[in-house]
């Protein structure tokens, strides 16, 4: 490539700044909105899993059963086929099914069951005699789940959660193209459709920058939380 | 102090049945003694002492600790209760995330207990066990020793009336061994604590305890008396236990 040709990408992407800036926020948002619904629901939900497991606090085959039955049929669906099915929950919850927010509804879905079942696995890790030691001090459920099982396994959330970010990065690209937005969106619009293919890899090159950025933050952050 | 009434546990056999792990057993253990359960692995020693704080619940019988009967309280008193009996692990079972006193400081916080207070009972835990210069160390940065002093320290800390210890020296070399025995009985002459230790070796019993159960199949088949090093046993599987120490 010679200079010629750079100068003229450049100048394509520095007009496209402000969409670029939009689209970046858009994605935040979509992320933003389906993580937090992973950890207020999927979290909780990872623990029931944990806590109704055969030898745990609350064994209960039943229970546990039914909803690692449910986890598994959410999780089965491919993203696509979710979201479609979704449009009309996403109507009712939004009140429209176009841009970042109507998108996190689906991204919401498939992340609570994909987080509950990290936290699960996570949980899994804690040696059952550190539980049994603060069962013998008389600590209540509540008490365990948060001085125990949070505190001991922190370091393996954070990674989940690196994890799950990430996974769902991807998603946001998904749920883009089918009205969210973002910056997948922008790299299909411009480089599929318009054959800017300098904007396609422009965009993508952004996308390995964050995900380089989050897994280096939810590395360090669980490592530092790590005195195992 | 303890009173064990007629007490059964068993478990269902992975292949179907039942299997007795302690079968219509009493044991009376008097308050300020150092009363050891001893027995060849599968016993029935651990199953015992897990049923004194309720850890396994009894199919039948009366657990009763400082006159009361654990197996008739709520849940909410149960842990009350359970805050007045200390428990020392094989594996330590300490919280890797914390420190040595925040370690120390769980119980108490369990306990609901203020910072300032809190803060005072660990240092004297930790001065007890000989371990105040690790305050800040975390688990994984100390000796199975240390480790172990800690599980003492944070059974120390509620102030209980009763330790129970599952075979507290069996992860340690016996130099360790014998450091940590010492530390148990110091507890127990310094604080009056009644201590019940689980072991497979008649040293420790020779070493620390008052008197002991000889424990087989599930249950007390002989209880000896220990006075200045010397076993009294009776039964012939107390013999074999004595010849193998
Ligand atoms: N939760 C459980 N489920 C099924 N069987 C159990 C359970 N706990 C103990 N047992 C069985 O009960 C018997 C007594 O176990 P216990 O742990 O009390 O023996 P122990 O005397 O402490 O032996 P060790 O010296 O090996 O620790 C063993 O045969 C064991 O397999
Ligand atoms: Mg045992």
């Amino acid at each position: 490539m010679d200079t010629v040709t750079l100068n003229a990408i450049w100048q394509d992407l520095s007009m496209m700044g402000p969409e670029i800036a939009q689209a970046l926020l858009e994605t935040a948002l979509m992320l933003g909105l389906g993580l937090a619904a992973a950890l207020l629901l999927g979290g909780p939900l990872g623990i029931v899993l944990y806590l109704t497991r055969p030898g745990q606090l609350f064994a209960h085959r039943g229970l546990h059963g039914v909803l690692g039955w449910l986890v598994n049929l959410v999780r089965s669906f491919p993203f696509i086929i979710l979201m479609v099915s979704l449009v009309p929950l996403t109507r009712l919850i939004v009140g429209s099914t176009i841009g970042p927010v109507a998108a996190s509804v689906p991204l919401a879905f498939a992340a609570i069951p994909y987080f509950a079942r990290l936290v699960e696995q996570t949980l899994r890790e804690i040696p059952r005699g550190v539980i049994e030691a603060a069962e013998a001090m008389g600590a209540s459920p509540w008490q365990i789940i948060r001085k125990v099982l949070l505190g001991e396994a922190r370091a393996g959330l954070i990674s989940s959660l690196t994890i799950l970010t990430i996974s769902f990065l991807s998603y946001t690209a998904v749920a883009g193209v089918v009205g969210g937005g973002g910056i997948g969106d922008l790299a299909i619009r411009y480089g599929y459709y318009r054959f800017q293919t300098d904007v396609m890899v422009a965009m993508v090159l952004l996308l390995v920058i964050i995900v380089q950025v989050i897994q280096y933050i939810g590395n360090r952050l669980a490592h530092r939380l790590d005195k195992r | 102090m303890i009173h064990l009434q007629s007490l059964s546990k068993r478990f269902q056999r992975p292949e179907g049945g039942w299997f007795h792990a302690v079968d219509d057993t009493s044991l009376s253990i008097a308050q300020g003694e150092i009363f050891g359960l001893i027995g060849f692995s599968g016993a029935g020693k651990s199953t015992l002492l897990r049923l004194i704080n309720l850890l396994e619940r009894p199919d039948a019988g009366r657990v009763i600790v400082d006159g009361q009967d654990l197996t008739t309280l709520s849940a909410r008193q149960l842990r009350q209760a359970r805050q007045n009996i200390g428990m020392v692990f094989q594996q330590f079972n300490l919280l890797a995330n914390r420190t040595v006193a925040q370690n120390v400081a769980f119980p108490l916080e369990i306990a609901g207990w203020q910072k300032a207070d809190i803060a005072v009972r660990v240092g004297e835990c930790l001065e007890v066990v000989h371990l105040t210069d690790r305050a800040d160390h975390y688990p994984a940065q100390l000796s199975g020793g240390q480790k172990q002093r800690v599980g003492i320290a944070r059974a120390l800390a509620s102030r209980p009336h009763v330790i129970l210890a599952d075979e507290p020296t069996s992860a340690l070399d016996p130099k360790t061994t014998q450091s940590i025995l010492s530390c148990l009985q110091e507890i127990n002459q310094r604080f009056g604590v009644t201590v019940v230790i689980v072991t497979h070796e008649m040293g420790v019993v020779r070493s620390i305890c008052h008197r002991a159960a000889v424990l087989d199949q599930g249950r007390v088949i002989e209880v000896m008396d220990v006075a200045a090093g010397q076993v009294d046993a009776n039964t012939d599987l107390a013999r074999s236990l004595l010849e193998v120490a």
